[in-house]
Formats: structure tokens, sequence, C-alpha cells
């Protein structure tokens, strides 16, 4: 039981805006991440959601019942914070009883909810140490066991795992999925990270300057952008945009193509360019080329293609996997 | 950033603090402009009447007030000489790795903590008395007369037990403020070939130029009221040769019963403290932003 | 630099700020040594340094002459009354200011600043007139008031300056744990911040044990703290430089060891953050 509906949900502070209409369903038990660049408001639609910001105008429902005016703790979510915010005075069984404490629940289901919350993380062993005593990442479990003894609607994680090394967040990013699998609670996660969207997302909010840009699950985002926002901001290593008349005689302004659609060859192709360096990685090679009259671009290759600096090479798109855009940066047919 | 119920709430806390502030601000000051209107004894407080600037008149052309009005500058200006050079040098000497740094450092700081009364009698006594003294005695063994040191040198005297009290004050924070010189800066200076008074020039001093600001703006504001230190050694003699204008305005008020005339002497010293704030405000008005 | 320094260059340097250390140390070290002469030795010339007949009995006598414990007891109780009553309205304050800030926040701290820089003698006059009027001279509320008033600003710029430390999502978090704000304050501020509001206090309390200018002018015997005390020493009458010295030993003693411990927070509680 967590579904969350915003309707038309603004946020300025004094002048600026800093969300403008957002509509969006988030459905019940879904893990649903928002993702943008920094600034676009996302890390604030996340603490309008939780209530520790008013919002401007427009309504905020969680279970269909409107939320909009109740405080955060009466939303019955549970959010788990950048900075892991554990009270650092409290050892870790103080901080995972501390919301029980406060809705002044008996001791004896209290600890028990506590050990049960220790248990699913790994944290029995650490529950009398202080978060001081503690690894980034029981850290970051720590403050996940707080957010799970709540037996909260929904879980709101605000980049939870931008503190931890690279090795430790791809490990946190499974944990955080597994514990979605076997809880099934709605999840909302921000991150300005497309990669942690990609991979852990049920459904992806892009967000562009306070607005939702796109909605959709990963994959829909990769192959149907909708607009040039999207199609740049998802998708590693970025897509490579092309104006010009490469993109008017196929009828667009802009055309995108990501670097595994491009044809790499050394005799002919549509665009010829030349490599300035080439990367290889063992089971791919990212080829930076500079191509004439396209500008820079970027070729993934199979294997381990021989390229070397200086050397011309030619380009040719996959037809059927161009991304069309008009002038206003819209996509063009489906 | 927060939602309007915590904005109102922040706003209800912060309100018991203001209003008293407020009110212990602008009540006083307000009675305080008003006595300094009127005519006004204690002596015959049946007979009160409206002079307006009269009394600014009086005070302000009284010989004594311009006197005052010197001893508070000499007294402010020597003491800050004293205590902020002193300080410099005691903080850069307890700035070297010296053996038991933190024990030296508790003597320095020592004196800032002894109630003015205690530190005023201590000197006047145990110290400067001109027979008994310990600093009669020192001249003695010295073959030097002793030096009748409130009858003669009676600013002085102030001005030495003043200083002997914001000497650690000043010793402390210059030294917290070379505390936070770069080491590595330090080295390279070092490396550079800078000699020990260049170095200080070009590299200590702009480091410490804020403490010193604040230390200067700080003592300013408290050196302008001594009151404790002259009361208990000269009240303000001989004659009127140590008293400030702090002193003039308690004699005014409370041994001479002239309302009018010590609230008048009061807002000059609201004036003269306030031009020394405007400057501290903007300093301290600066930290807030970084 | 550390490193290429002599030893025997790091032994002047030693000797050096050792003996000036001791010089700034001395007349506290007179005072107490003093304290423990007869009245004799304590006029004796030549001085006498350590070696004369040690006696507690100025301590003794400084009770039963001038009921030193009454002092003693309005300069605690005025000091830590004051304070606690100070920071129960401060800390409110500080957290209202360091954590929901508005747009005049800055100005309201700039102008609770100033009311520190009014200085005394502005408001003397009325504040006696009014003080005899409620009844409230030689009256300990009275004088508390004045102290509260004296220090609240300090108090609340200290508080603010260690409360901004505090990360803002901790209170959130606790926000969300379903924490009012009175539990936000008492179980999660209040305990992150202990270190920060122990100095305030300290700090506060050395200033209120000092201050020298209202407790002499509105307080005479019944809610006189020390300051006002020792400066009846003044009187030509009561010039007994051992007994002085006992009594003067007793009134800086609790608060030149409290200071000790606080050094390093009180250069930042003077200087309103602006040096730490």
């Amino acid at each position: 039981m967590g579904s969350i509906e915003l309707k038309s949900v603004r946020k300025s502070f004094g002048a600026v805006d800093v969300i403008n209409g957002v509509n969006l369903t988030i459905p019940d038990g879904a893990f649903t991440v928002f993702v943008g660049p920094s600034g676009c408001g996302k890390s604030t639609l996340l603490r309008l959601i939780a209530g520790l910001e008013d919002t401007s105008s427009g309504q905020i429902l969680i279970d269909g019942k409107d939320a909009t005016n109740i405080g955060p703790a009466q939303r019955g979510l549970a959010m788990v914070f950048q900075s892991y915010a554990l009270y650092p005075h409290m050892s870790v069984r103080g901080n995972i009883a501390f919301a029980l404490k406060m809705a002044k629940q008996p001791v004896d289901v209290i600890d028990q909810k506590v050990k049960r919350a220790a248990g699913i993380l790994n944290l029995t062993d650490y529950l009398d140490r202080k978060p001081r005593q503690l690894s980034g990442g029981q850290r970051q479990r720590v403050a996940i066991g707080r957010a799970i003894v709540r037996e909260p609607k929904a879980f709101l994680f605000d980049e939870p795992l931008s503190n931890l090394d690279a090795a430790l967040r791809v490990q946190m990013r499974l944990e955080i999925g597994d514990l979605h699998h076997s809880l099934k609670t709605t999840m909302i996660y921000v991150t300005h990270d497309q990669v942690e969207a990609m991979t852990m997302a049920d459904q992806i909010v892009v967000l562009d300057r306070g607005a939702v840009a796109q909605v959709g699950s990963p994959l829909e985002l990769y192959n149907k952008p909708n607009g040039l926002f999207v199609a740049r901001f998802i998708g590693s290593p970025t897509m490579n945009i092309v104006t010009g008349p490469s993109a008017d005689k196929r009828g667009a302004a802009t055309i995108g193509i990501r670097p595994e659609h491009l044809q790499l060859s050394k005799t002919s192709g549509e665009w010829s360019a030349r490599v300035r360096i080439a990367e290889h990685l063992g089971s791919d090679t990212f080829v930076y080329v500079e191509g004439e009259g396209v500008g820079p671009m970027t070729v993934r290759a199979e294997g381990e293609a021989e390229l070397k600096p200086g050397e011309r090479v030619f380009l040719t798109p996959i037809e059927d996997r161009l991304h069309k855009f008009d002038k206003d940066g819209k996509r063009i047919g489906a | 950033m927060a939602t309007q119920q915590t904005r109102v709430a922040g706003r209800l806390l912060v309100a018991p603090s203001v209003i008293l502030l407020f009110l212990w601000m602008i009540v006083p000051l307000a009675m305080t402009l008003y006595f300094s209107t009127l005519r006004y004894s204690l002596l015959d407080s049946d007979n009160v009447s409206f002079v307006f600037l009269q009394n600014y008149g009086y005070f302000l052309s009284d010989p004594n007030f311009f006197s005052a009005l010197v001893n508070t500058l000499v007294l402010v200006g020597s003491v800050l000489v004293i205590s902020v050079v002193g300080g410099i040098l005691v903080a850069l000497l307890m700035d070297q790795p010296i053996f038991g740094q933190s024990f030296v450092r508790l003597m320095v700081i020592a004196p800032f903590f002894v109630m003015p009364t205690v530190s005023a009698l201590v000197w006047k006594n145990l110290l400067m008395n001109p027979v008994s003294g310990l600093f009669a005695w020192i001249a003695h063994s010295l073959g030097l007369p002793a030096i009748d040191w409130f009858t003669n040198w009676p600013m002085l005297s102030v001005i030495l037990i003043v200083s002997w009290q914001w000497l650690p004050f000043a010793s402390l924070i210059l030294l917290t403020a070379l505390q936070s010189f770069d080491e590595e800066q330090k080295e390279a200076a070092t490396l550079d070939g800078a000699g020990a008074i260049p170095f200080f020039f070009y590299l200590v001093l702009p480091h410490i130029a804020r403490a010193i600001t604040v230390v200067i703006l700080i003592e300013t504001i408290f050196l302008l009221s001594v009151f404790a230190e002259i009361l208990v050694t000269t009240a303000g003699g001989p004659g009127v040769a140590t008293t400030n204008i702090a002193f003039l305005v308690y004699k005014q008020a409370l041994l001479n019963f002239d309302v009018g005339g010590a609230s008048a002497g009061g807002i000059v010293a609201v004036v003269l403290a306030n031009i020394v704030a405007i400057f501290l405000m903007r300093i301290v008005g600066k930290n807030l932003e970084s | 630099m550390a490193l290429k320094q002599s030893m025997g260059k790091r032994v002047g340097m030693s000797a050096a700020a050792w003996l000036i250390g001791f010089l700034i140390f001395f007349p506290i070290l007179w005072t107490f040594l003093t304290s423990f002469k007869s009245e004799l030795d304590a006029f004796a010339i030549p001085p006498k340094f350590l070696f004369f007949h040690w006696t507690a009995e100025n301590y003794a006598e400084v009770q039963s002459r001038s009921n030193y414990l009454l002092f003693a007891y309005n300069s605690i109780v005025l000091s830590v009354g004051a304070n606690i009553v100070g920071l129960i309205i401060a800390v409110p304050a500080a957290w209202s200011m360091a954590f929901v800030p508005t747009k005049r926040t800055k100005d309201v701290l700039m102008w609770m600043l100033s009311t520190k820089m009014m200085p005394g003698v502005g408001v003397l006059v009325p504040i006696y007139l009014l003080f005899r009027d409620f009844h409230l001279l030689d009256n300990r509320l009275g004088i508390g008031f004045v102290l509260l008033m004296m220090n609240l600003p300090i108090l609340i710029w200290m508080l603010y300056t260690y409360f901004k430390e505090i990360p803002v999502d901790i209170l959130e978090a606790a926000r969300m744990d379903g924490a009012s704000l009175m539990n936000e304050i008492v179980y999660v501020l209040t305990p992150m911040a202990i270190p920060g509001i122990a100095s305030t206090m300290l700090l506060a309390v050395i200033l209120s044990w000092n201050e020298a200018f209202w407790t002499l002018n509105l307080t005479t015997s019944n809610a006189a703290p020390l300051t006002a005390f020792i400066a009846s020493y003044s009187a030509p009458e009561g010039l007994f430089w051992a007994k002085l010295s006992a009594a003067s030993t007793l009134a800086i003693a609790p608060i030149l060891i409290l200071g000790w411990f606080s050094q390093k927070q009180l250069v930042r509680g003077l200087t309103f953050g602006a040096v730490k």
C-alpha cells in the first residue's frame, strides 16, 4: 500500500520556481527513480513528497488521500538521507528505535522490530556501536534500518550512495534492489547518476528545470527519448548529436545516434573522421573521433579494434536506430 | 527551506529573546533620552522641568567632560597599544615549539578570569603601594626611589592594571589566529629565504590582521566603559585625573543625584560607543557571510 | 621551520616564554601566597616569598568578619541561575535562527550584538530609578535579570555558531521519524550540541561572575556578589592585605579553574565566532 500521486505541484522559493507544475503517478510497489542534472529540482520534489517542504500549489495524494497539508511524520513515509543523517549521540539500536519511541510503541515491540531490521541488514553485531564507529556502508545500512522499522508506505532515498566509493556503491545498489524485491514497498530514489537510474528503476522520471521531461521504463527512455534533453541524459557514453545537411536530408533539425549504433569502417561510410583516441576496455573499444563537418563523436566498437590517433575512419549510422528531433528538440515519429 | 509550520515555530521561539532584548534596550534608552531633557535632581524630585538640550550644553561645556573624554581616549588608546603589541609578541613567542606550551598558556590567560575589583585592589595594594608594595621593594633594590603610583601617575597606574587584564585576551586570540597559519606556507617562505622580519610583515601580519581588528574592536567596547577598576582604586581622582566618561556619568547620577545631567552624559557615551560599534558590526557581519 | 630549529634555540625560546608567562601570572600567584601570610608578613620588606609562617587563619577570618559565604552564594546563584534561564530562552531562539533562518535573521543577530555594545552608563539612570521604584535594588531577582540580559546576546550568538555546524538533515530525519519540535530540540539537537552548550554556559558564567558595573551599582549587601564584596576592601580601614588576598583568592579561584578548562571555546565566544 503506497501509491503516490502529484497533481500540478509547484514550489517556488521567493521568485524562483524550483518545481513548475509536476503531474506524476507513482504506482504502489514500484521502484521509481527521479533523475536529472543538479538543480533540476529532483531533491526538492522528494522533499515535497516527504513533507519537509510545503508545496506552493498543487496536491500530493498518498494512497488516494490528500496529504498536501499534513506533517512529515504523519505521512507514513520514511526517508534515507544523502548524509545518512544518523543521530551521532545514539547507538545503532537507538537510531533504529527512535521513530518507534516517538510513536510511543511498547518497549518489547520496539526491541523485536529493531532486532528484525538488524537481522535483515546484517547489523546485529553492531547494535551497541555509535555511528562514528561504523564504516560508510554500515552507516548506510543503519539509515535504511531506521526507515524499515517504521514499515512505511514508501521509502524515499535522497542520493543515498553518493558518499560511498565505487565498489561499495555497486554492492549497496544490489542490496537496495534486493530489499525492494523482498519488501515490495514503493520506493522513490533520487540520483543524478543515470547508471543508477537505469539499473535500479522500474520507472524513471527524468526532470529538467523543475518539470518532468519524460517518464518511462529504462528501456523506453533509452530507445525512445521524447526529446533531445532525455536523449542526451540517458545512455553512456552520451548520444552523438548531429545537425546540418545529414539531419536535413533525413527531414529533422537534429539527429541523434548512440555510440553503439555507429558502424565504423576504414574504407567508406557516411561521415569521414579522424581518430583522436581509442579507449580499449577489453570487451569494447570507445573511439573518440573528430568528424568532418559533424564535430566530435564517440563510437563504440566491438572487441579490440586496432586504431591509432590521427587515422582516418568512416562512420555510418544504423538507419533504424537513428533518433530524429525537430527544431524544438522534440522527437519526430515513433 | 522548511515548511510553514516550522517557520511559524521558528518565529515563536525567537520571539521571547527578541522581545526581552528589545525592551531591555529601548525602554531604558528612551527614558535616558527623556530624562536628558529634564532638570531633574533626586534631591529635589518634586521640581522637575523640561529644559530641552540644556543638560547637553552643561555636560559638554563642563571642563570635566572634556577631561573625561581625554581620559577615556587615553585609557582606551594606551591599553589597546599595550595589549595588541604585547599580545602579538606574546603570541609569537608562544607559537614557537616551546616546552610545556599548554602550561605557559594557562599562566598567560589567567589574568583575564580575575574579576576587575580583585585585580584593581591587588595591584593597588600588594604591588603598587609606595611603602610596602612589591614594586617599591624592587625599586629600592635597584637603588631607585619608590614610585607613588596613584599619587603621581594615577592614569598610568589604571592603564597598567587594565592592560594586565586585557593582554591575555589579545594574546589568546592572536595565538589562535597564528596557529591557523599554514605550516606549508611557513616552510615555503623559509625555502624562499625569507628572513624573520620580512616573514612577519609580509606573511604573518596579514594572516592575523583580521584577528587584530577583532581584538581592537572588542577591547574598545569594553574599555570605553571601564568602571570598577577606577571606582576601587582612585575613585576618579586625584581631582578628575582618572575620571573617564563612564565614571563621570556615575558620579553625576549616583553621587550628585543629577538625573538630567547624568542622562545627557549617558547619551553621549552611547553615541561614542555606537561609533565604534558600527565598525565592529561590519567586521562580524562579514564573518557571517563567509 | 620546526624541523630545523636547533635544540638550543628551542630551550632559549621556552625559557623566554616561561619567564613571560610567569610575570603575567605573578600577581595572581602573589595574591595566593599572601593569603597564607600573617598581616605582618604581608607587609614585610623585603617581601617574603615562600619562607614565612604559613597560616590559613585569613580564610577563617574573611568569613567571620564579613559573611563571605553570603556573597559567594550570591555569586553562584546569580551567575549560574541567570544563565540557566538564559539558556532556556536562548536554545530555542538559536535553533530557530540556525535552522529556520528568514531574510531578517542576520539583521536580528546583528541587532542582538548591538545591544551588547550599549554602554551601561547610557542606561544606568533609568535602570537605577526603575529598580528603586520596583524594589529591585539589592535584590537577587533584579540583578539576576540584568545579568541575564547582559549575556543573552552572547548565549544566542555562541549557540547559533555551534548549531550552524549541525547538519540540518539530522533534524529533518527526526521530523520524519515523528519527533515533535520539542522532542527534536530535547532528544536530538541538545545532546548533539552538548559540548557547545557547555562551553557557552561556561563562558556566560565567567562573564557574569566578573561583571562589575551593574553588580556594584545595583547591589549593596543582600544580593551582592563577590565583585561588590571585594570592592568593600577598597575602603582604607579595610586594608588588611592578607585578608584581602584570602578573599580575592576565594573569589577568583573557581572561575579561574573554569576558565582554564574553557579557554579554547572562549576565543570563539568572545569574538562572536569571528576567530575560531
